[in-house]
């Protein structure tokens, strides 16, 4: 300030720019400071990034809560609908011995695929897997569920053969502590010995042998998926658990395949026996797997069936969105289901004209009344909104059993028109258990919510507006068409899309009061996640809709403003 | 309103023929409950017309000709059908009686403009009656449960014994069923177990979420809104759907907490909305003068803010409430039979066992929904006046 005089020394007298003129200097200077002779911008900046900052943590714990109790089960619902896991994880060794197979052809798989399927159904079928597989490829195969089921029993004695000569060779193969011995490191050995079952300690995690898988890599394989079952689901002791009939035919396999130089070579525990049992496997009675398993069913020789299975093998799947739109997957694509498979079209076709449907007559209902609440007096319309509000706020399932008890055959609506001779006995409307009672029904639940947002919007139209239109001349209907109703159209659209968001959404009433033909691809979903348990369809479809009353929030969104949803 | 029109009697010519359109109206009622529609209407027509212009004209006393036409009318009624045509024929005669002076005297202009014409007038009532027709539709079902409830027989229709008004018609067993009987007991247990618990969920971290959201800069402000009103938003079915297979994953599916979690989840938006609304009308400089004045921040909202807020708050949680209480779909999934609620029992009841203890629960239910609507409406009223807005 000391190139600026005061007023009060200055030469010349003071000007009303003075101050002005100061400011500017002032800035020549520098930043404007605060009291704590920080930049004033600088603090400013740090005031509201403090505000910021406590906004979101009074936020913080609801947007969390609400993350993690709502929108994570929602994403999860999304990862069911393409997750596809089971197929690969059930029958690992068939679908990686399924990837050189030729879909397209018209030979079904060789026989080393039959031999993954042998090891894969056996550890299935012991971990209870199988018959969960079998459902979930039934939903795009019919019969694979039984086909799973039935191998399931017989898979176990199908490499008992292999089992029986090992056996019969020599006696050091019947037993559990023998297998370990040689199949399981030293450290685990002394491990599984020190432990004690009944001390509550957890079981030692089994530890192959050094360099045994080099040699018997498909019997090491093997022994470790059995050795964690055992020790997991079982929880036997590994250590004297005797194997199963799938080892020793993994067993064969090795001392059929590996070159006799390594197994020569060998020089580990059990050595001898080992060899000994290389010199004999050769001469061992084998199974052919093909035609085991086409004795079992002859669907195991189905082109159909390996499709099936090679289609559905990746982790992730379209497939059941295809469903949920009628089509399915094939060997050369989606293709449309035929003709007569086709429902989940006409049920979203469905869900669509009726929530139209109960849109336009709450309209239709719901006009009215808004504009007579509109323009009665302010004590009058309180008393008839009260009448609006009450079965709002009354419980859902007292209205829609109130409309059972009205619409039934023997119901009240049906009683009194035969009382007055409208309908006669023996020809009772039906009105219940088809799409006019799940109208009827669902209008009237959903009529509050169209009449509440077109009321507030038609109190705010200026009645002067409608007698200034009639002073210049409309008529009545001009008035209210070319003045009145352009104005009330935003509360028909909030109306419109609330009503119509909850009405594609409904489940209760249409399960109540719909039959089967007045059904909505809600209960469709729940049929899915509670009866036939095909849950990734019942996610698709689920995805499906949700996408849907996605779009029309985002539209009511960019119409209404998600802040101006009013409540009673 | 005042009565802007002045009224004088109208001609014979247009009340007896008005009066007798009624008539015939009704007359098809009766004409086809009697086997003849045709003699229903005519009749009809002609009785009517002919006691309007005997009442104006002859008797000319109102109130002795309007108790004499509600009397004709409820015996007629009673001999053609009883007890139950005796009430409706009382109704009848003196909606008869009072529409017959009502148009005579002309007071049906008296409170209408006196510049409209007669076809406006017309409309008038007209609209006044579809209007009335659709307070009708809006509000018989609930009224039509509670007569019901108190049926002696198994039914869920009127029974002729209540047609008649014979009381051995009614009985208070399906009361004395929902009180005694053990599946309902539980799931009322269930029901208040659950929305009270969720509903302080909902309040407590809604009502802080509230008052961060408006604060005057909150970074992403629509986007945390639209999350946070989403539950209100995704059909229930689809949350009930993520809800089942997320909480089995997690453990939580068929436990108390797993309910009350969701539920809580489902409150939210209610109590965002409306407290939020509150604190539009909210004078921020009340806690910029409690903290000037040296009160911690926490003082400052519960001594300042919170008795401001509290009408939005309450009404809030009473949404919440009602939404956990009414709350069937999401219940259905999440919950196992230990958390059976009072709206699963009802659903139970509806598709499998049809019991009409539900329409006793049910009456008991509406009681219930005109106590929340009551307290409510009290509290936005209170809240208006409190933020200096007048009530509608």
């Amino acid at each position: 300030m000391s190139d600026i005089k005061d007023a009060t020394t200055a030469d010349t007298a003071p000007t009303p720019d003075d101050a002005l003129r100061m400011a500017d200097a002032a800035e020549k200077k520098g930043p404007v400071l605060a009291a704590d002779g920080r930049p004033l911008k600088q603090s400013l900046n740090r005031a509201l990034r403090l505000q910021k900052l406590r906004a979101l943590a009074l936020v913080a714990p609801l947007l969390i809560f609400v993350l993690v109790t709502f929108i994570a089960p929602i994403a999860d619902m999304l990862f069911r609908s393409v997750e596809n896991e089971i197929v690969s994880e059930t029958l690992p060794k068939t679908t990686a011995a399924l990837e050189d197979w030729d879909a397209e052809g018209d030979t079904i798989p060789d026989e080393a695929v039959f031999e993954a399927l042998y090891d894969d159904m056996f550890f299935a079928q012991e971990a209870k897997l199988h018959s969960r597989l079998g459902s979930r490829l039934n939903y795009e195969q019919t019969g694979v569920s039984s086909l799973f089921r039935k191998t399931g029993r017989s898979v176990e004695d199908m490499g008992e053969v292999f089992q029986d000569q090992f056996e019969d060779l020599d006696d050091f193969w019947k037993t559990g502590e023998n297998w370990t011995s040689f199949m399981a490191s030293d450290e685990w050995l002394a491990d599984i010995q020190a432990w004690d079952a009944d001390s509550g300690d957890r079981q030692p995690r089994f530890e192959l042998r050094d360099g045994i898988d080099d040699i018997l890599p498909a019997t090491a394989e093997s022994y470790t998926r059995f050795a964690n079952y055992v020790r997991t689901e079982d929880e036997d002791n590994v250590y004297t658990e005797d194997p199963w009939a799938v080892i020793y035919s993994s067993f064969y396999d090795d001392l059929t395949r590996a070159d006799a130089a390594a197994i020569a070579a060998y020089s580990g525990p059990a050595a001898e026996q080992i060899k000994s049992a290389a010199t004999a496997a050769t001469g061992f009675e084998t199974i052919d797997y093909s035609e085991a398993f086409l004795d079992i069913d002859e669907d195991w020789h189905s082109i159909d069936v390996w499709r099936t299975i090679k289609i559905y093998s990746p982790k992730f799947t379209n497939g059941y969105f295809l469903n949920a739109i009628d089509m399915q997957k094939s060997i050369d694509g989606p293709e449309l289901r035929p003709e007569n498979e086709r429902i989940y079209g006409i049920l979203f076709w469905r869900t669509m004209v009726m929530s139209i449907t109960i849109t336009l007559s709450c309209i239709l209902l719901g006009y009215p009344v808004a504009w007579i609440l509109a323009n009665l007096p302010a004590r009058n319309a309180n008393l008839l909104l009260i009448l609006v509000l009450l079965p709002f706020w009354t419980s859902l399932l007292v209205r829609t059993s109130a409309w059972k008890v009205m619409l039934q055959q023997q119901g009240v609506i049906n009683d009194t028109l035969v009382w007055l001779g409208l309908v006669a006995t023996d020809d009772r409307l039906v009105l219940i258990n088809n799409q006019t009672g799940t109208i009827i029904a669902m209008t009237h639940i959903l009529l509050p919510f169209m009449i509440l947002p077109m009321y507030s919007v038609m109190q705010t139209i200026q009645p002067t507006y409608l007698r200034a239109a009639k002073s210049l001349g409309a008529t009545n209907w001009t008035a209210f068409w070319r003045v009145y109703f352009p104005q009330s159209i935003p509360g028909i659209g909030a109306g419109s899309i609330l009503v119509f968001i909850l009405a594609i959404g409904y489940y209760i009433t249409p399960e109540i009061v719909g039959g089967t033909s007045g059904t909505f691809i809600s209960n469709r979903i729940a049929y899915h996640i509670s009866s036939s348990l095909n849950w990734g369809l019942g996610a698709a479809l689920g995805a499906i809709l949700l996408a849907a009353v996605l779009l029309l929030y985002y539209a009511y969104d960019k119409i209404v403003g998600i802040d101006n949803v009013k409540l009673g | 309103m005042v009565a802007l029109t002045p009224i004088s009697r109208t001609a014979p010519s247009f009340y007896v023929p008005v009066v007798a359109a009624f008539g015939a109206f009704f007359g098809v009622f009766i004409g086809t409950g009697q086997g003849s529609l045709l003699i229903g209407v005519i009749g009809g027509a002609v009785i009517m017309g002919a006691l309007a212009f005997v009442m104006t004209k002859i008797i000319k006393n109102e109130t002795a000709s309007r108790w004499g036409l509600a009397v004709l009318v409820a015996l007629a009624g009673f001999l053609l059908a009883g007890i139950p045509g005796l009430v409706i024929g009382t109704f009848f005669g003196w909606f008869f009686g009072f529409l017959t002076f009502w148009l005579y005297e002309g007071r049906y202009r008296a409170k209408l403009p006196p510049y409209l014409t007669p076809g406006q007038v017309l409309w008038h009532f007209t609209f006044r009656t579809i209007c009335g027709a659709i307070f009708v539709f809006l509000i018989t079902p609930i009224l039509v449960v509670m007569p019901l409830s108190f049926n002696a027989e198994n039914f869920f229709t009127f029974t002729p014994e209540m047609l008649r008004f014979d009381p051995a018609g009614y009985s208070l067993k399906h009361y004395r069923d929902f009180f005694t009987n053990d599946d309902w007991q539980n799931a009322l247990r269930n029901s208040v177990q659950i929305a009270p618990v969720a509903t302080l969920l909902s309040v407590s971290f809604g009502t802080l979420a509230a008052i961060g959201l408006s604060q005057p800069h909150v970074p992403f402000r629509r986007a945390i809104m639209a999350i946070l009103i989403s539950p209100m938003i995704v059909p229930l079915i689809i949350s009930a759907a993520g809800m089942y297979f997320f909480y089995s994953r997690v453990g939580l599916q068929g436990t108390y907490i797993g309910v009350v979690l969701a539920h809580a989840a489902l409150g939210i938006p209610f109590v965002i909305i409306t407290v939020t609304a509150t604190l539009v009308g909210f004078d921020r400089s009340l806690t910029r003068a409690a903290a000037n004045m040296g009160a911690n921040p926490v003082t400052t909202f519960f001594r300042v803010q919170m008795p401001l807020i509290l009408p939005g708050v309450i009404s809030g949680g009473l949404f919440a409430f009602i939404t956990s209480f009414d709350e069937v779909v999401v219940v259905l999934f999440v919950g196992s039979a230990g958390q059976k609620t009072l709206p699963w029992q009802m659903f139970i009841g509806l598709r499998e066992q049809i019991s009409p203890t539900i329409l006793a629960v049910a009456t008991i239910l509406v009681f219930i929904s005109i106590c929340l609507l009551t307290v409510v409406e009290l509290l936005r009223r209170r809240s208006e006046r409190l933020r200096g807005m007048s009530p509608s």
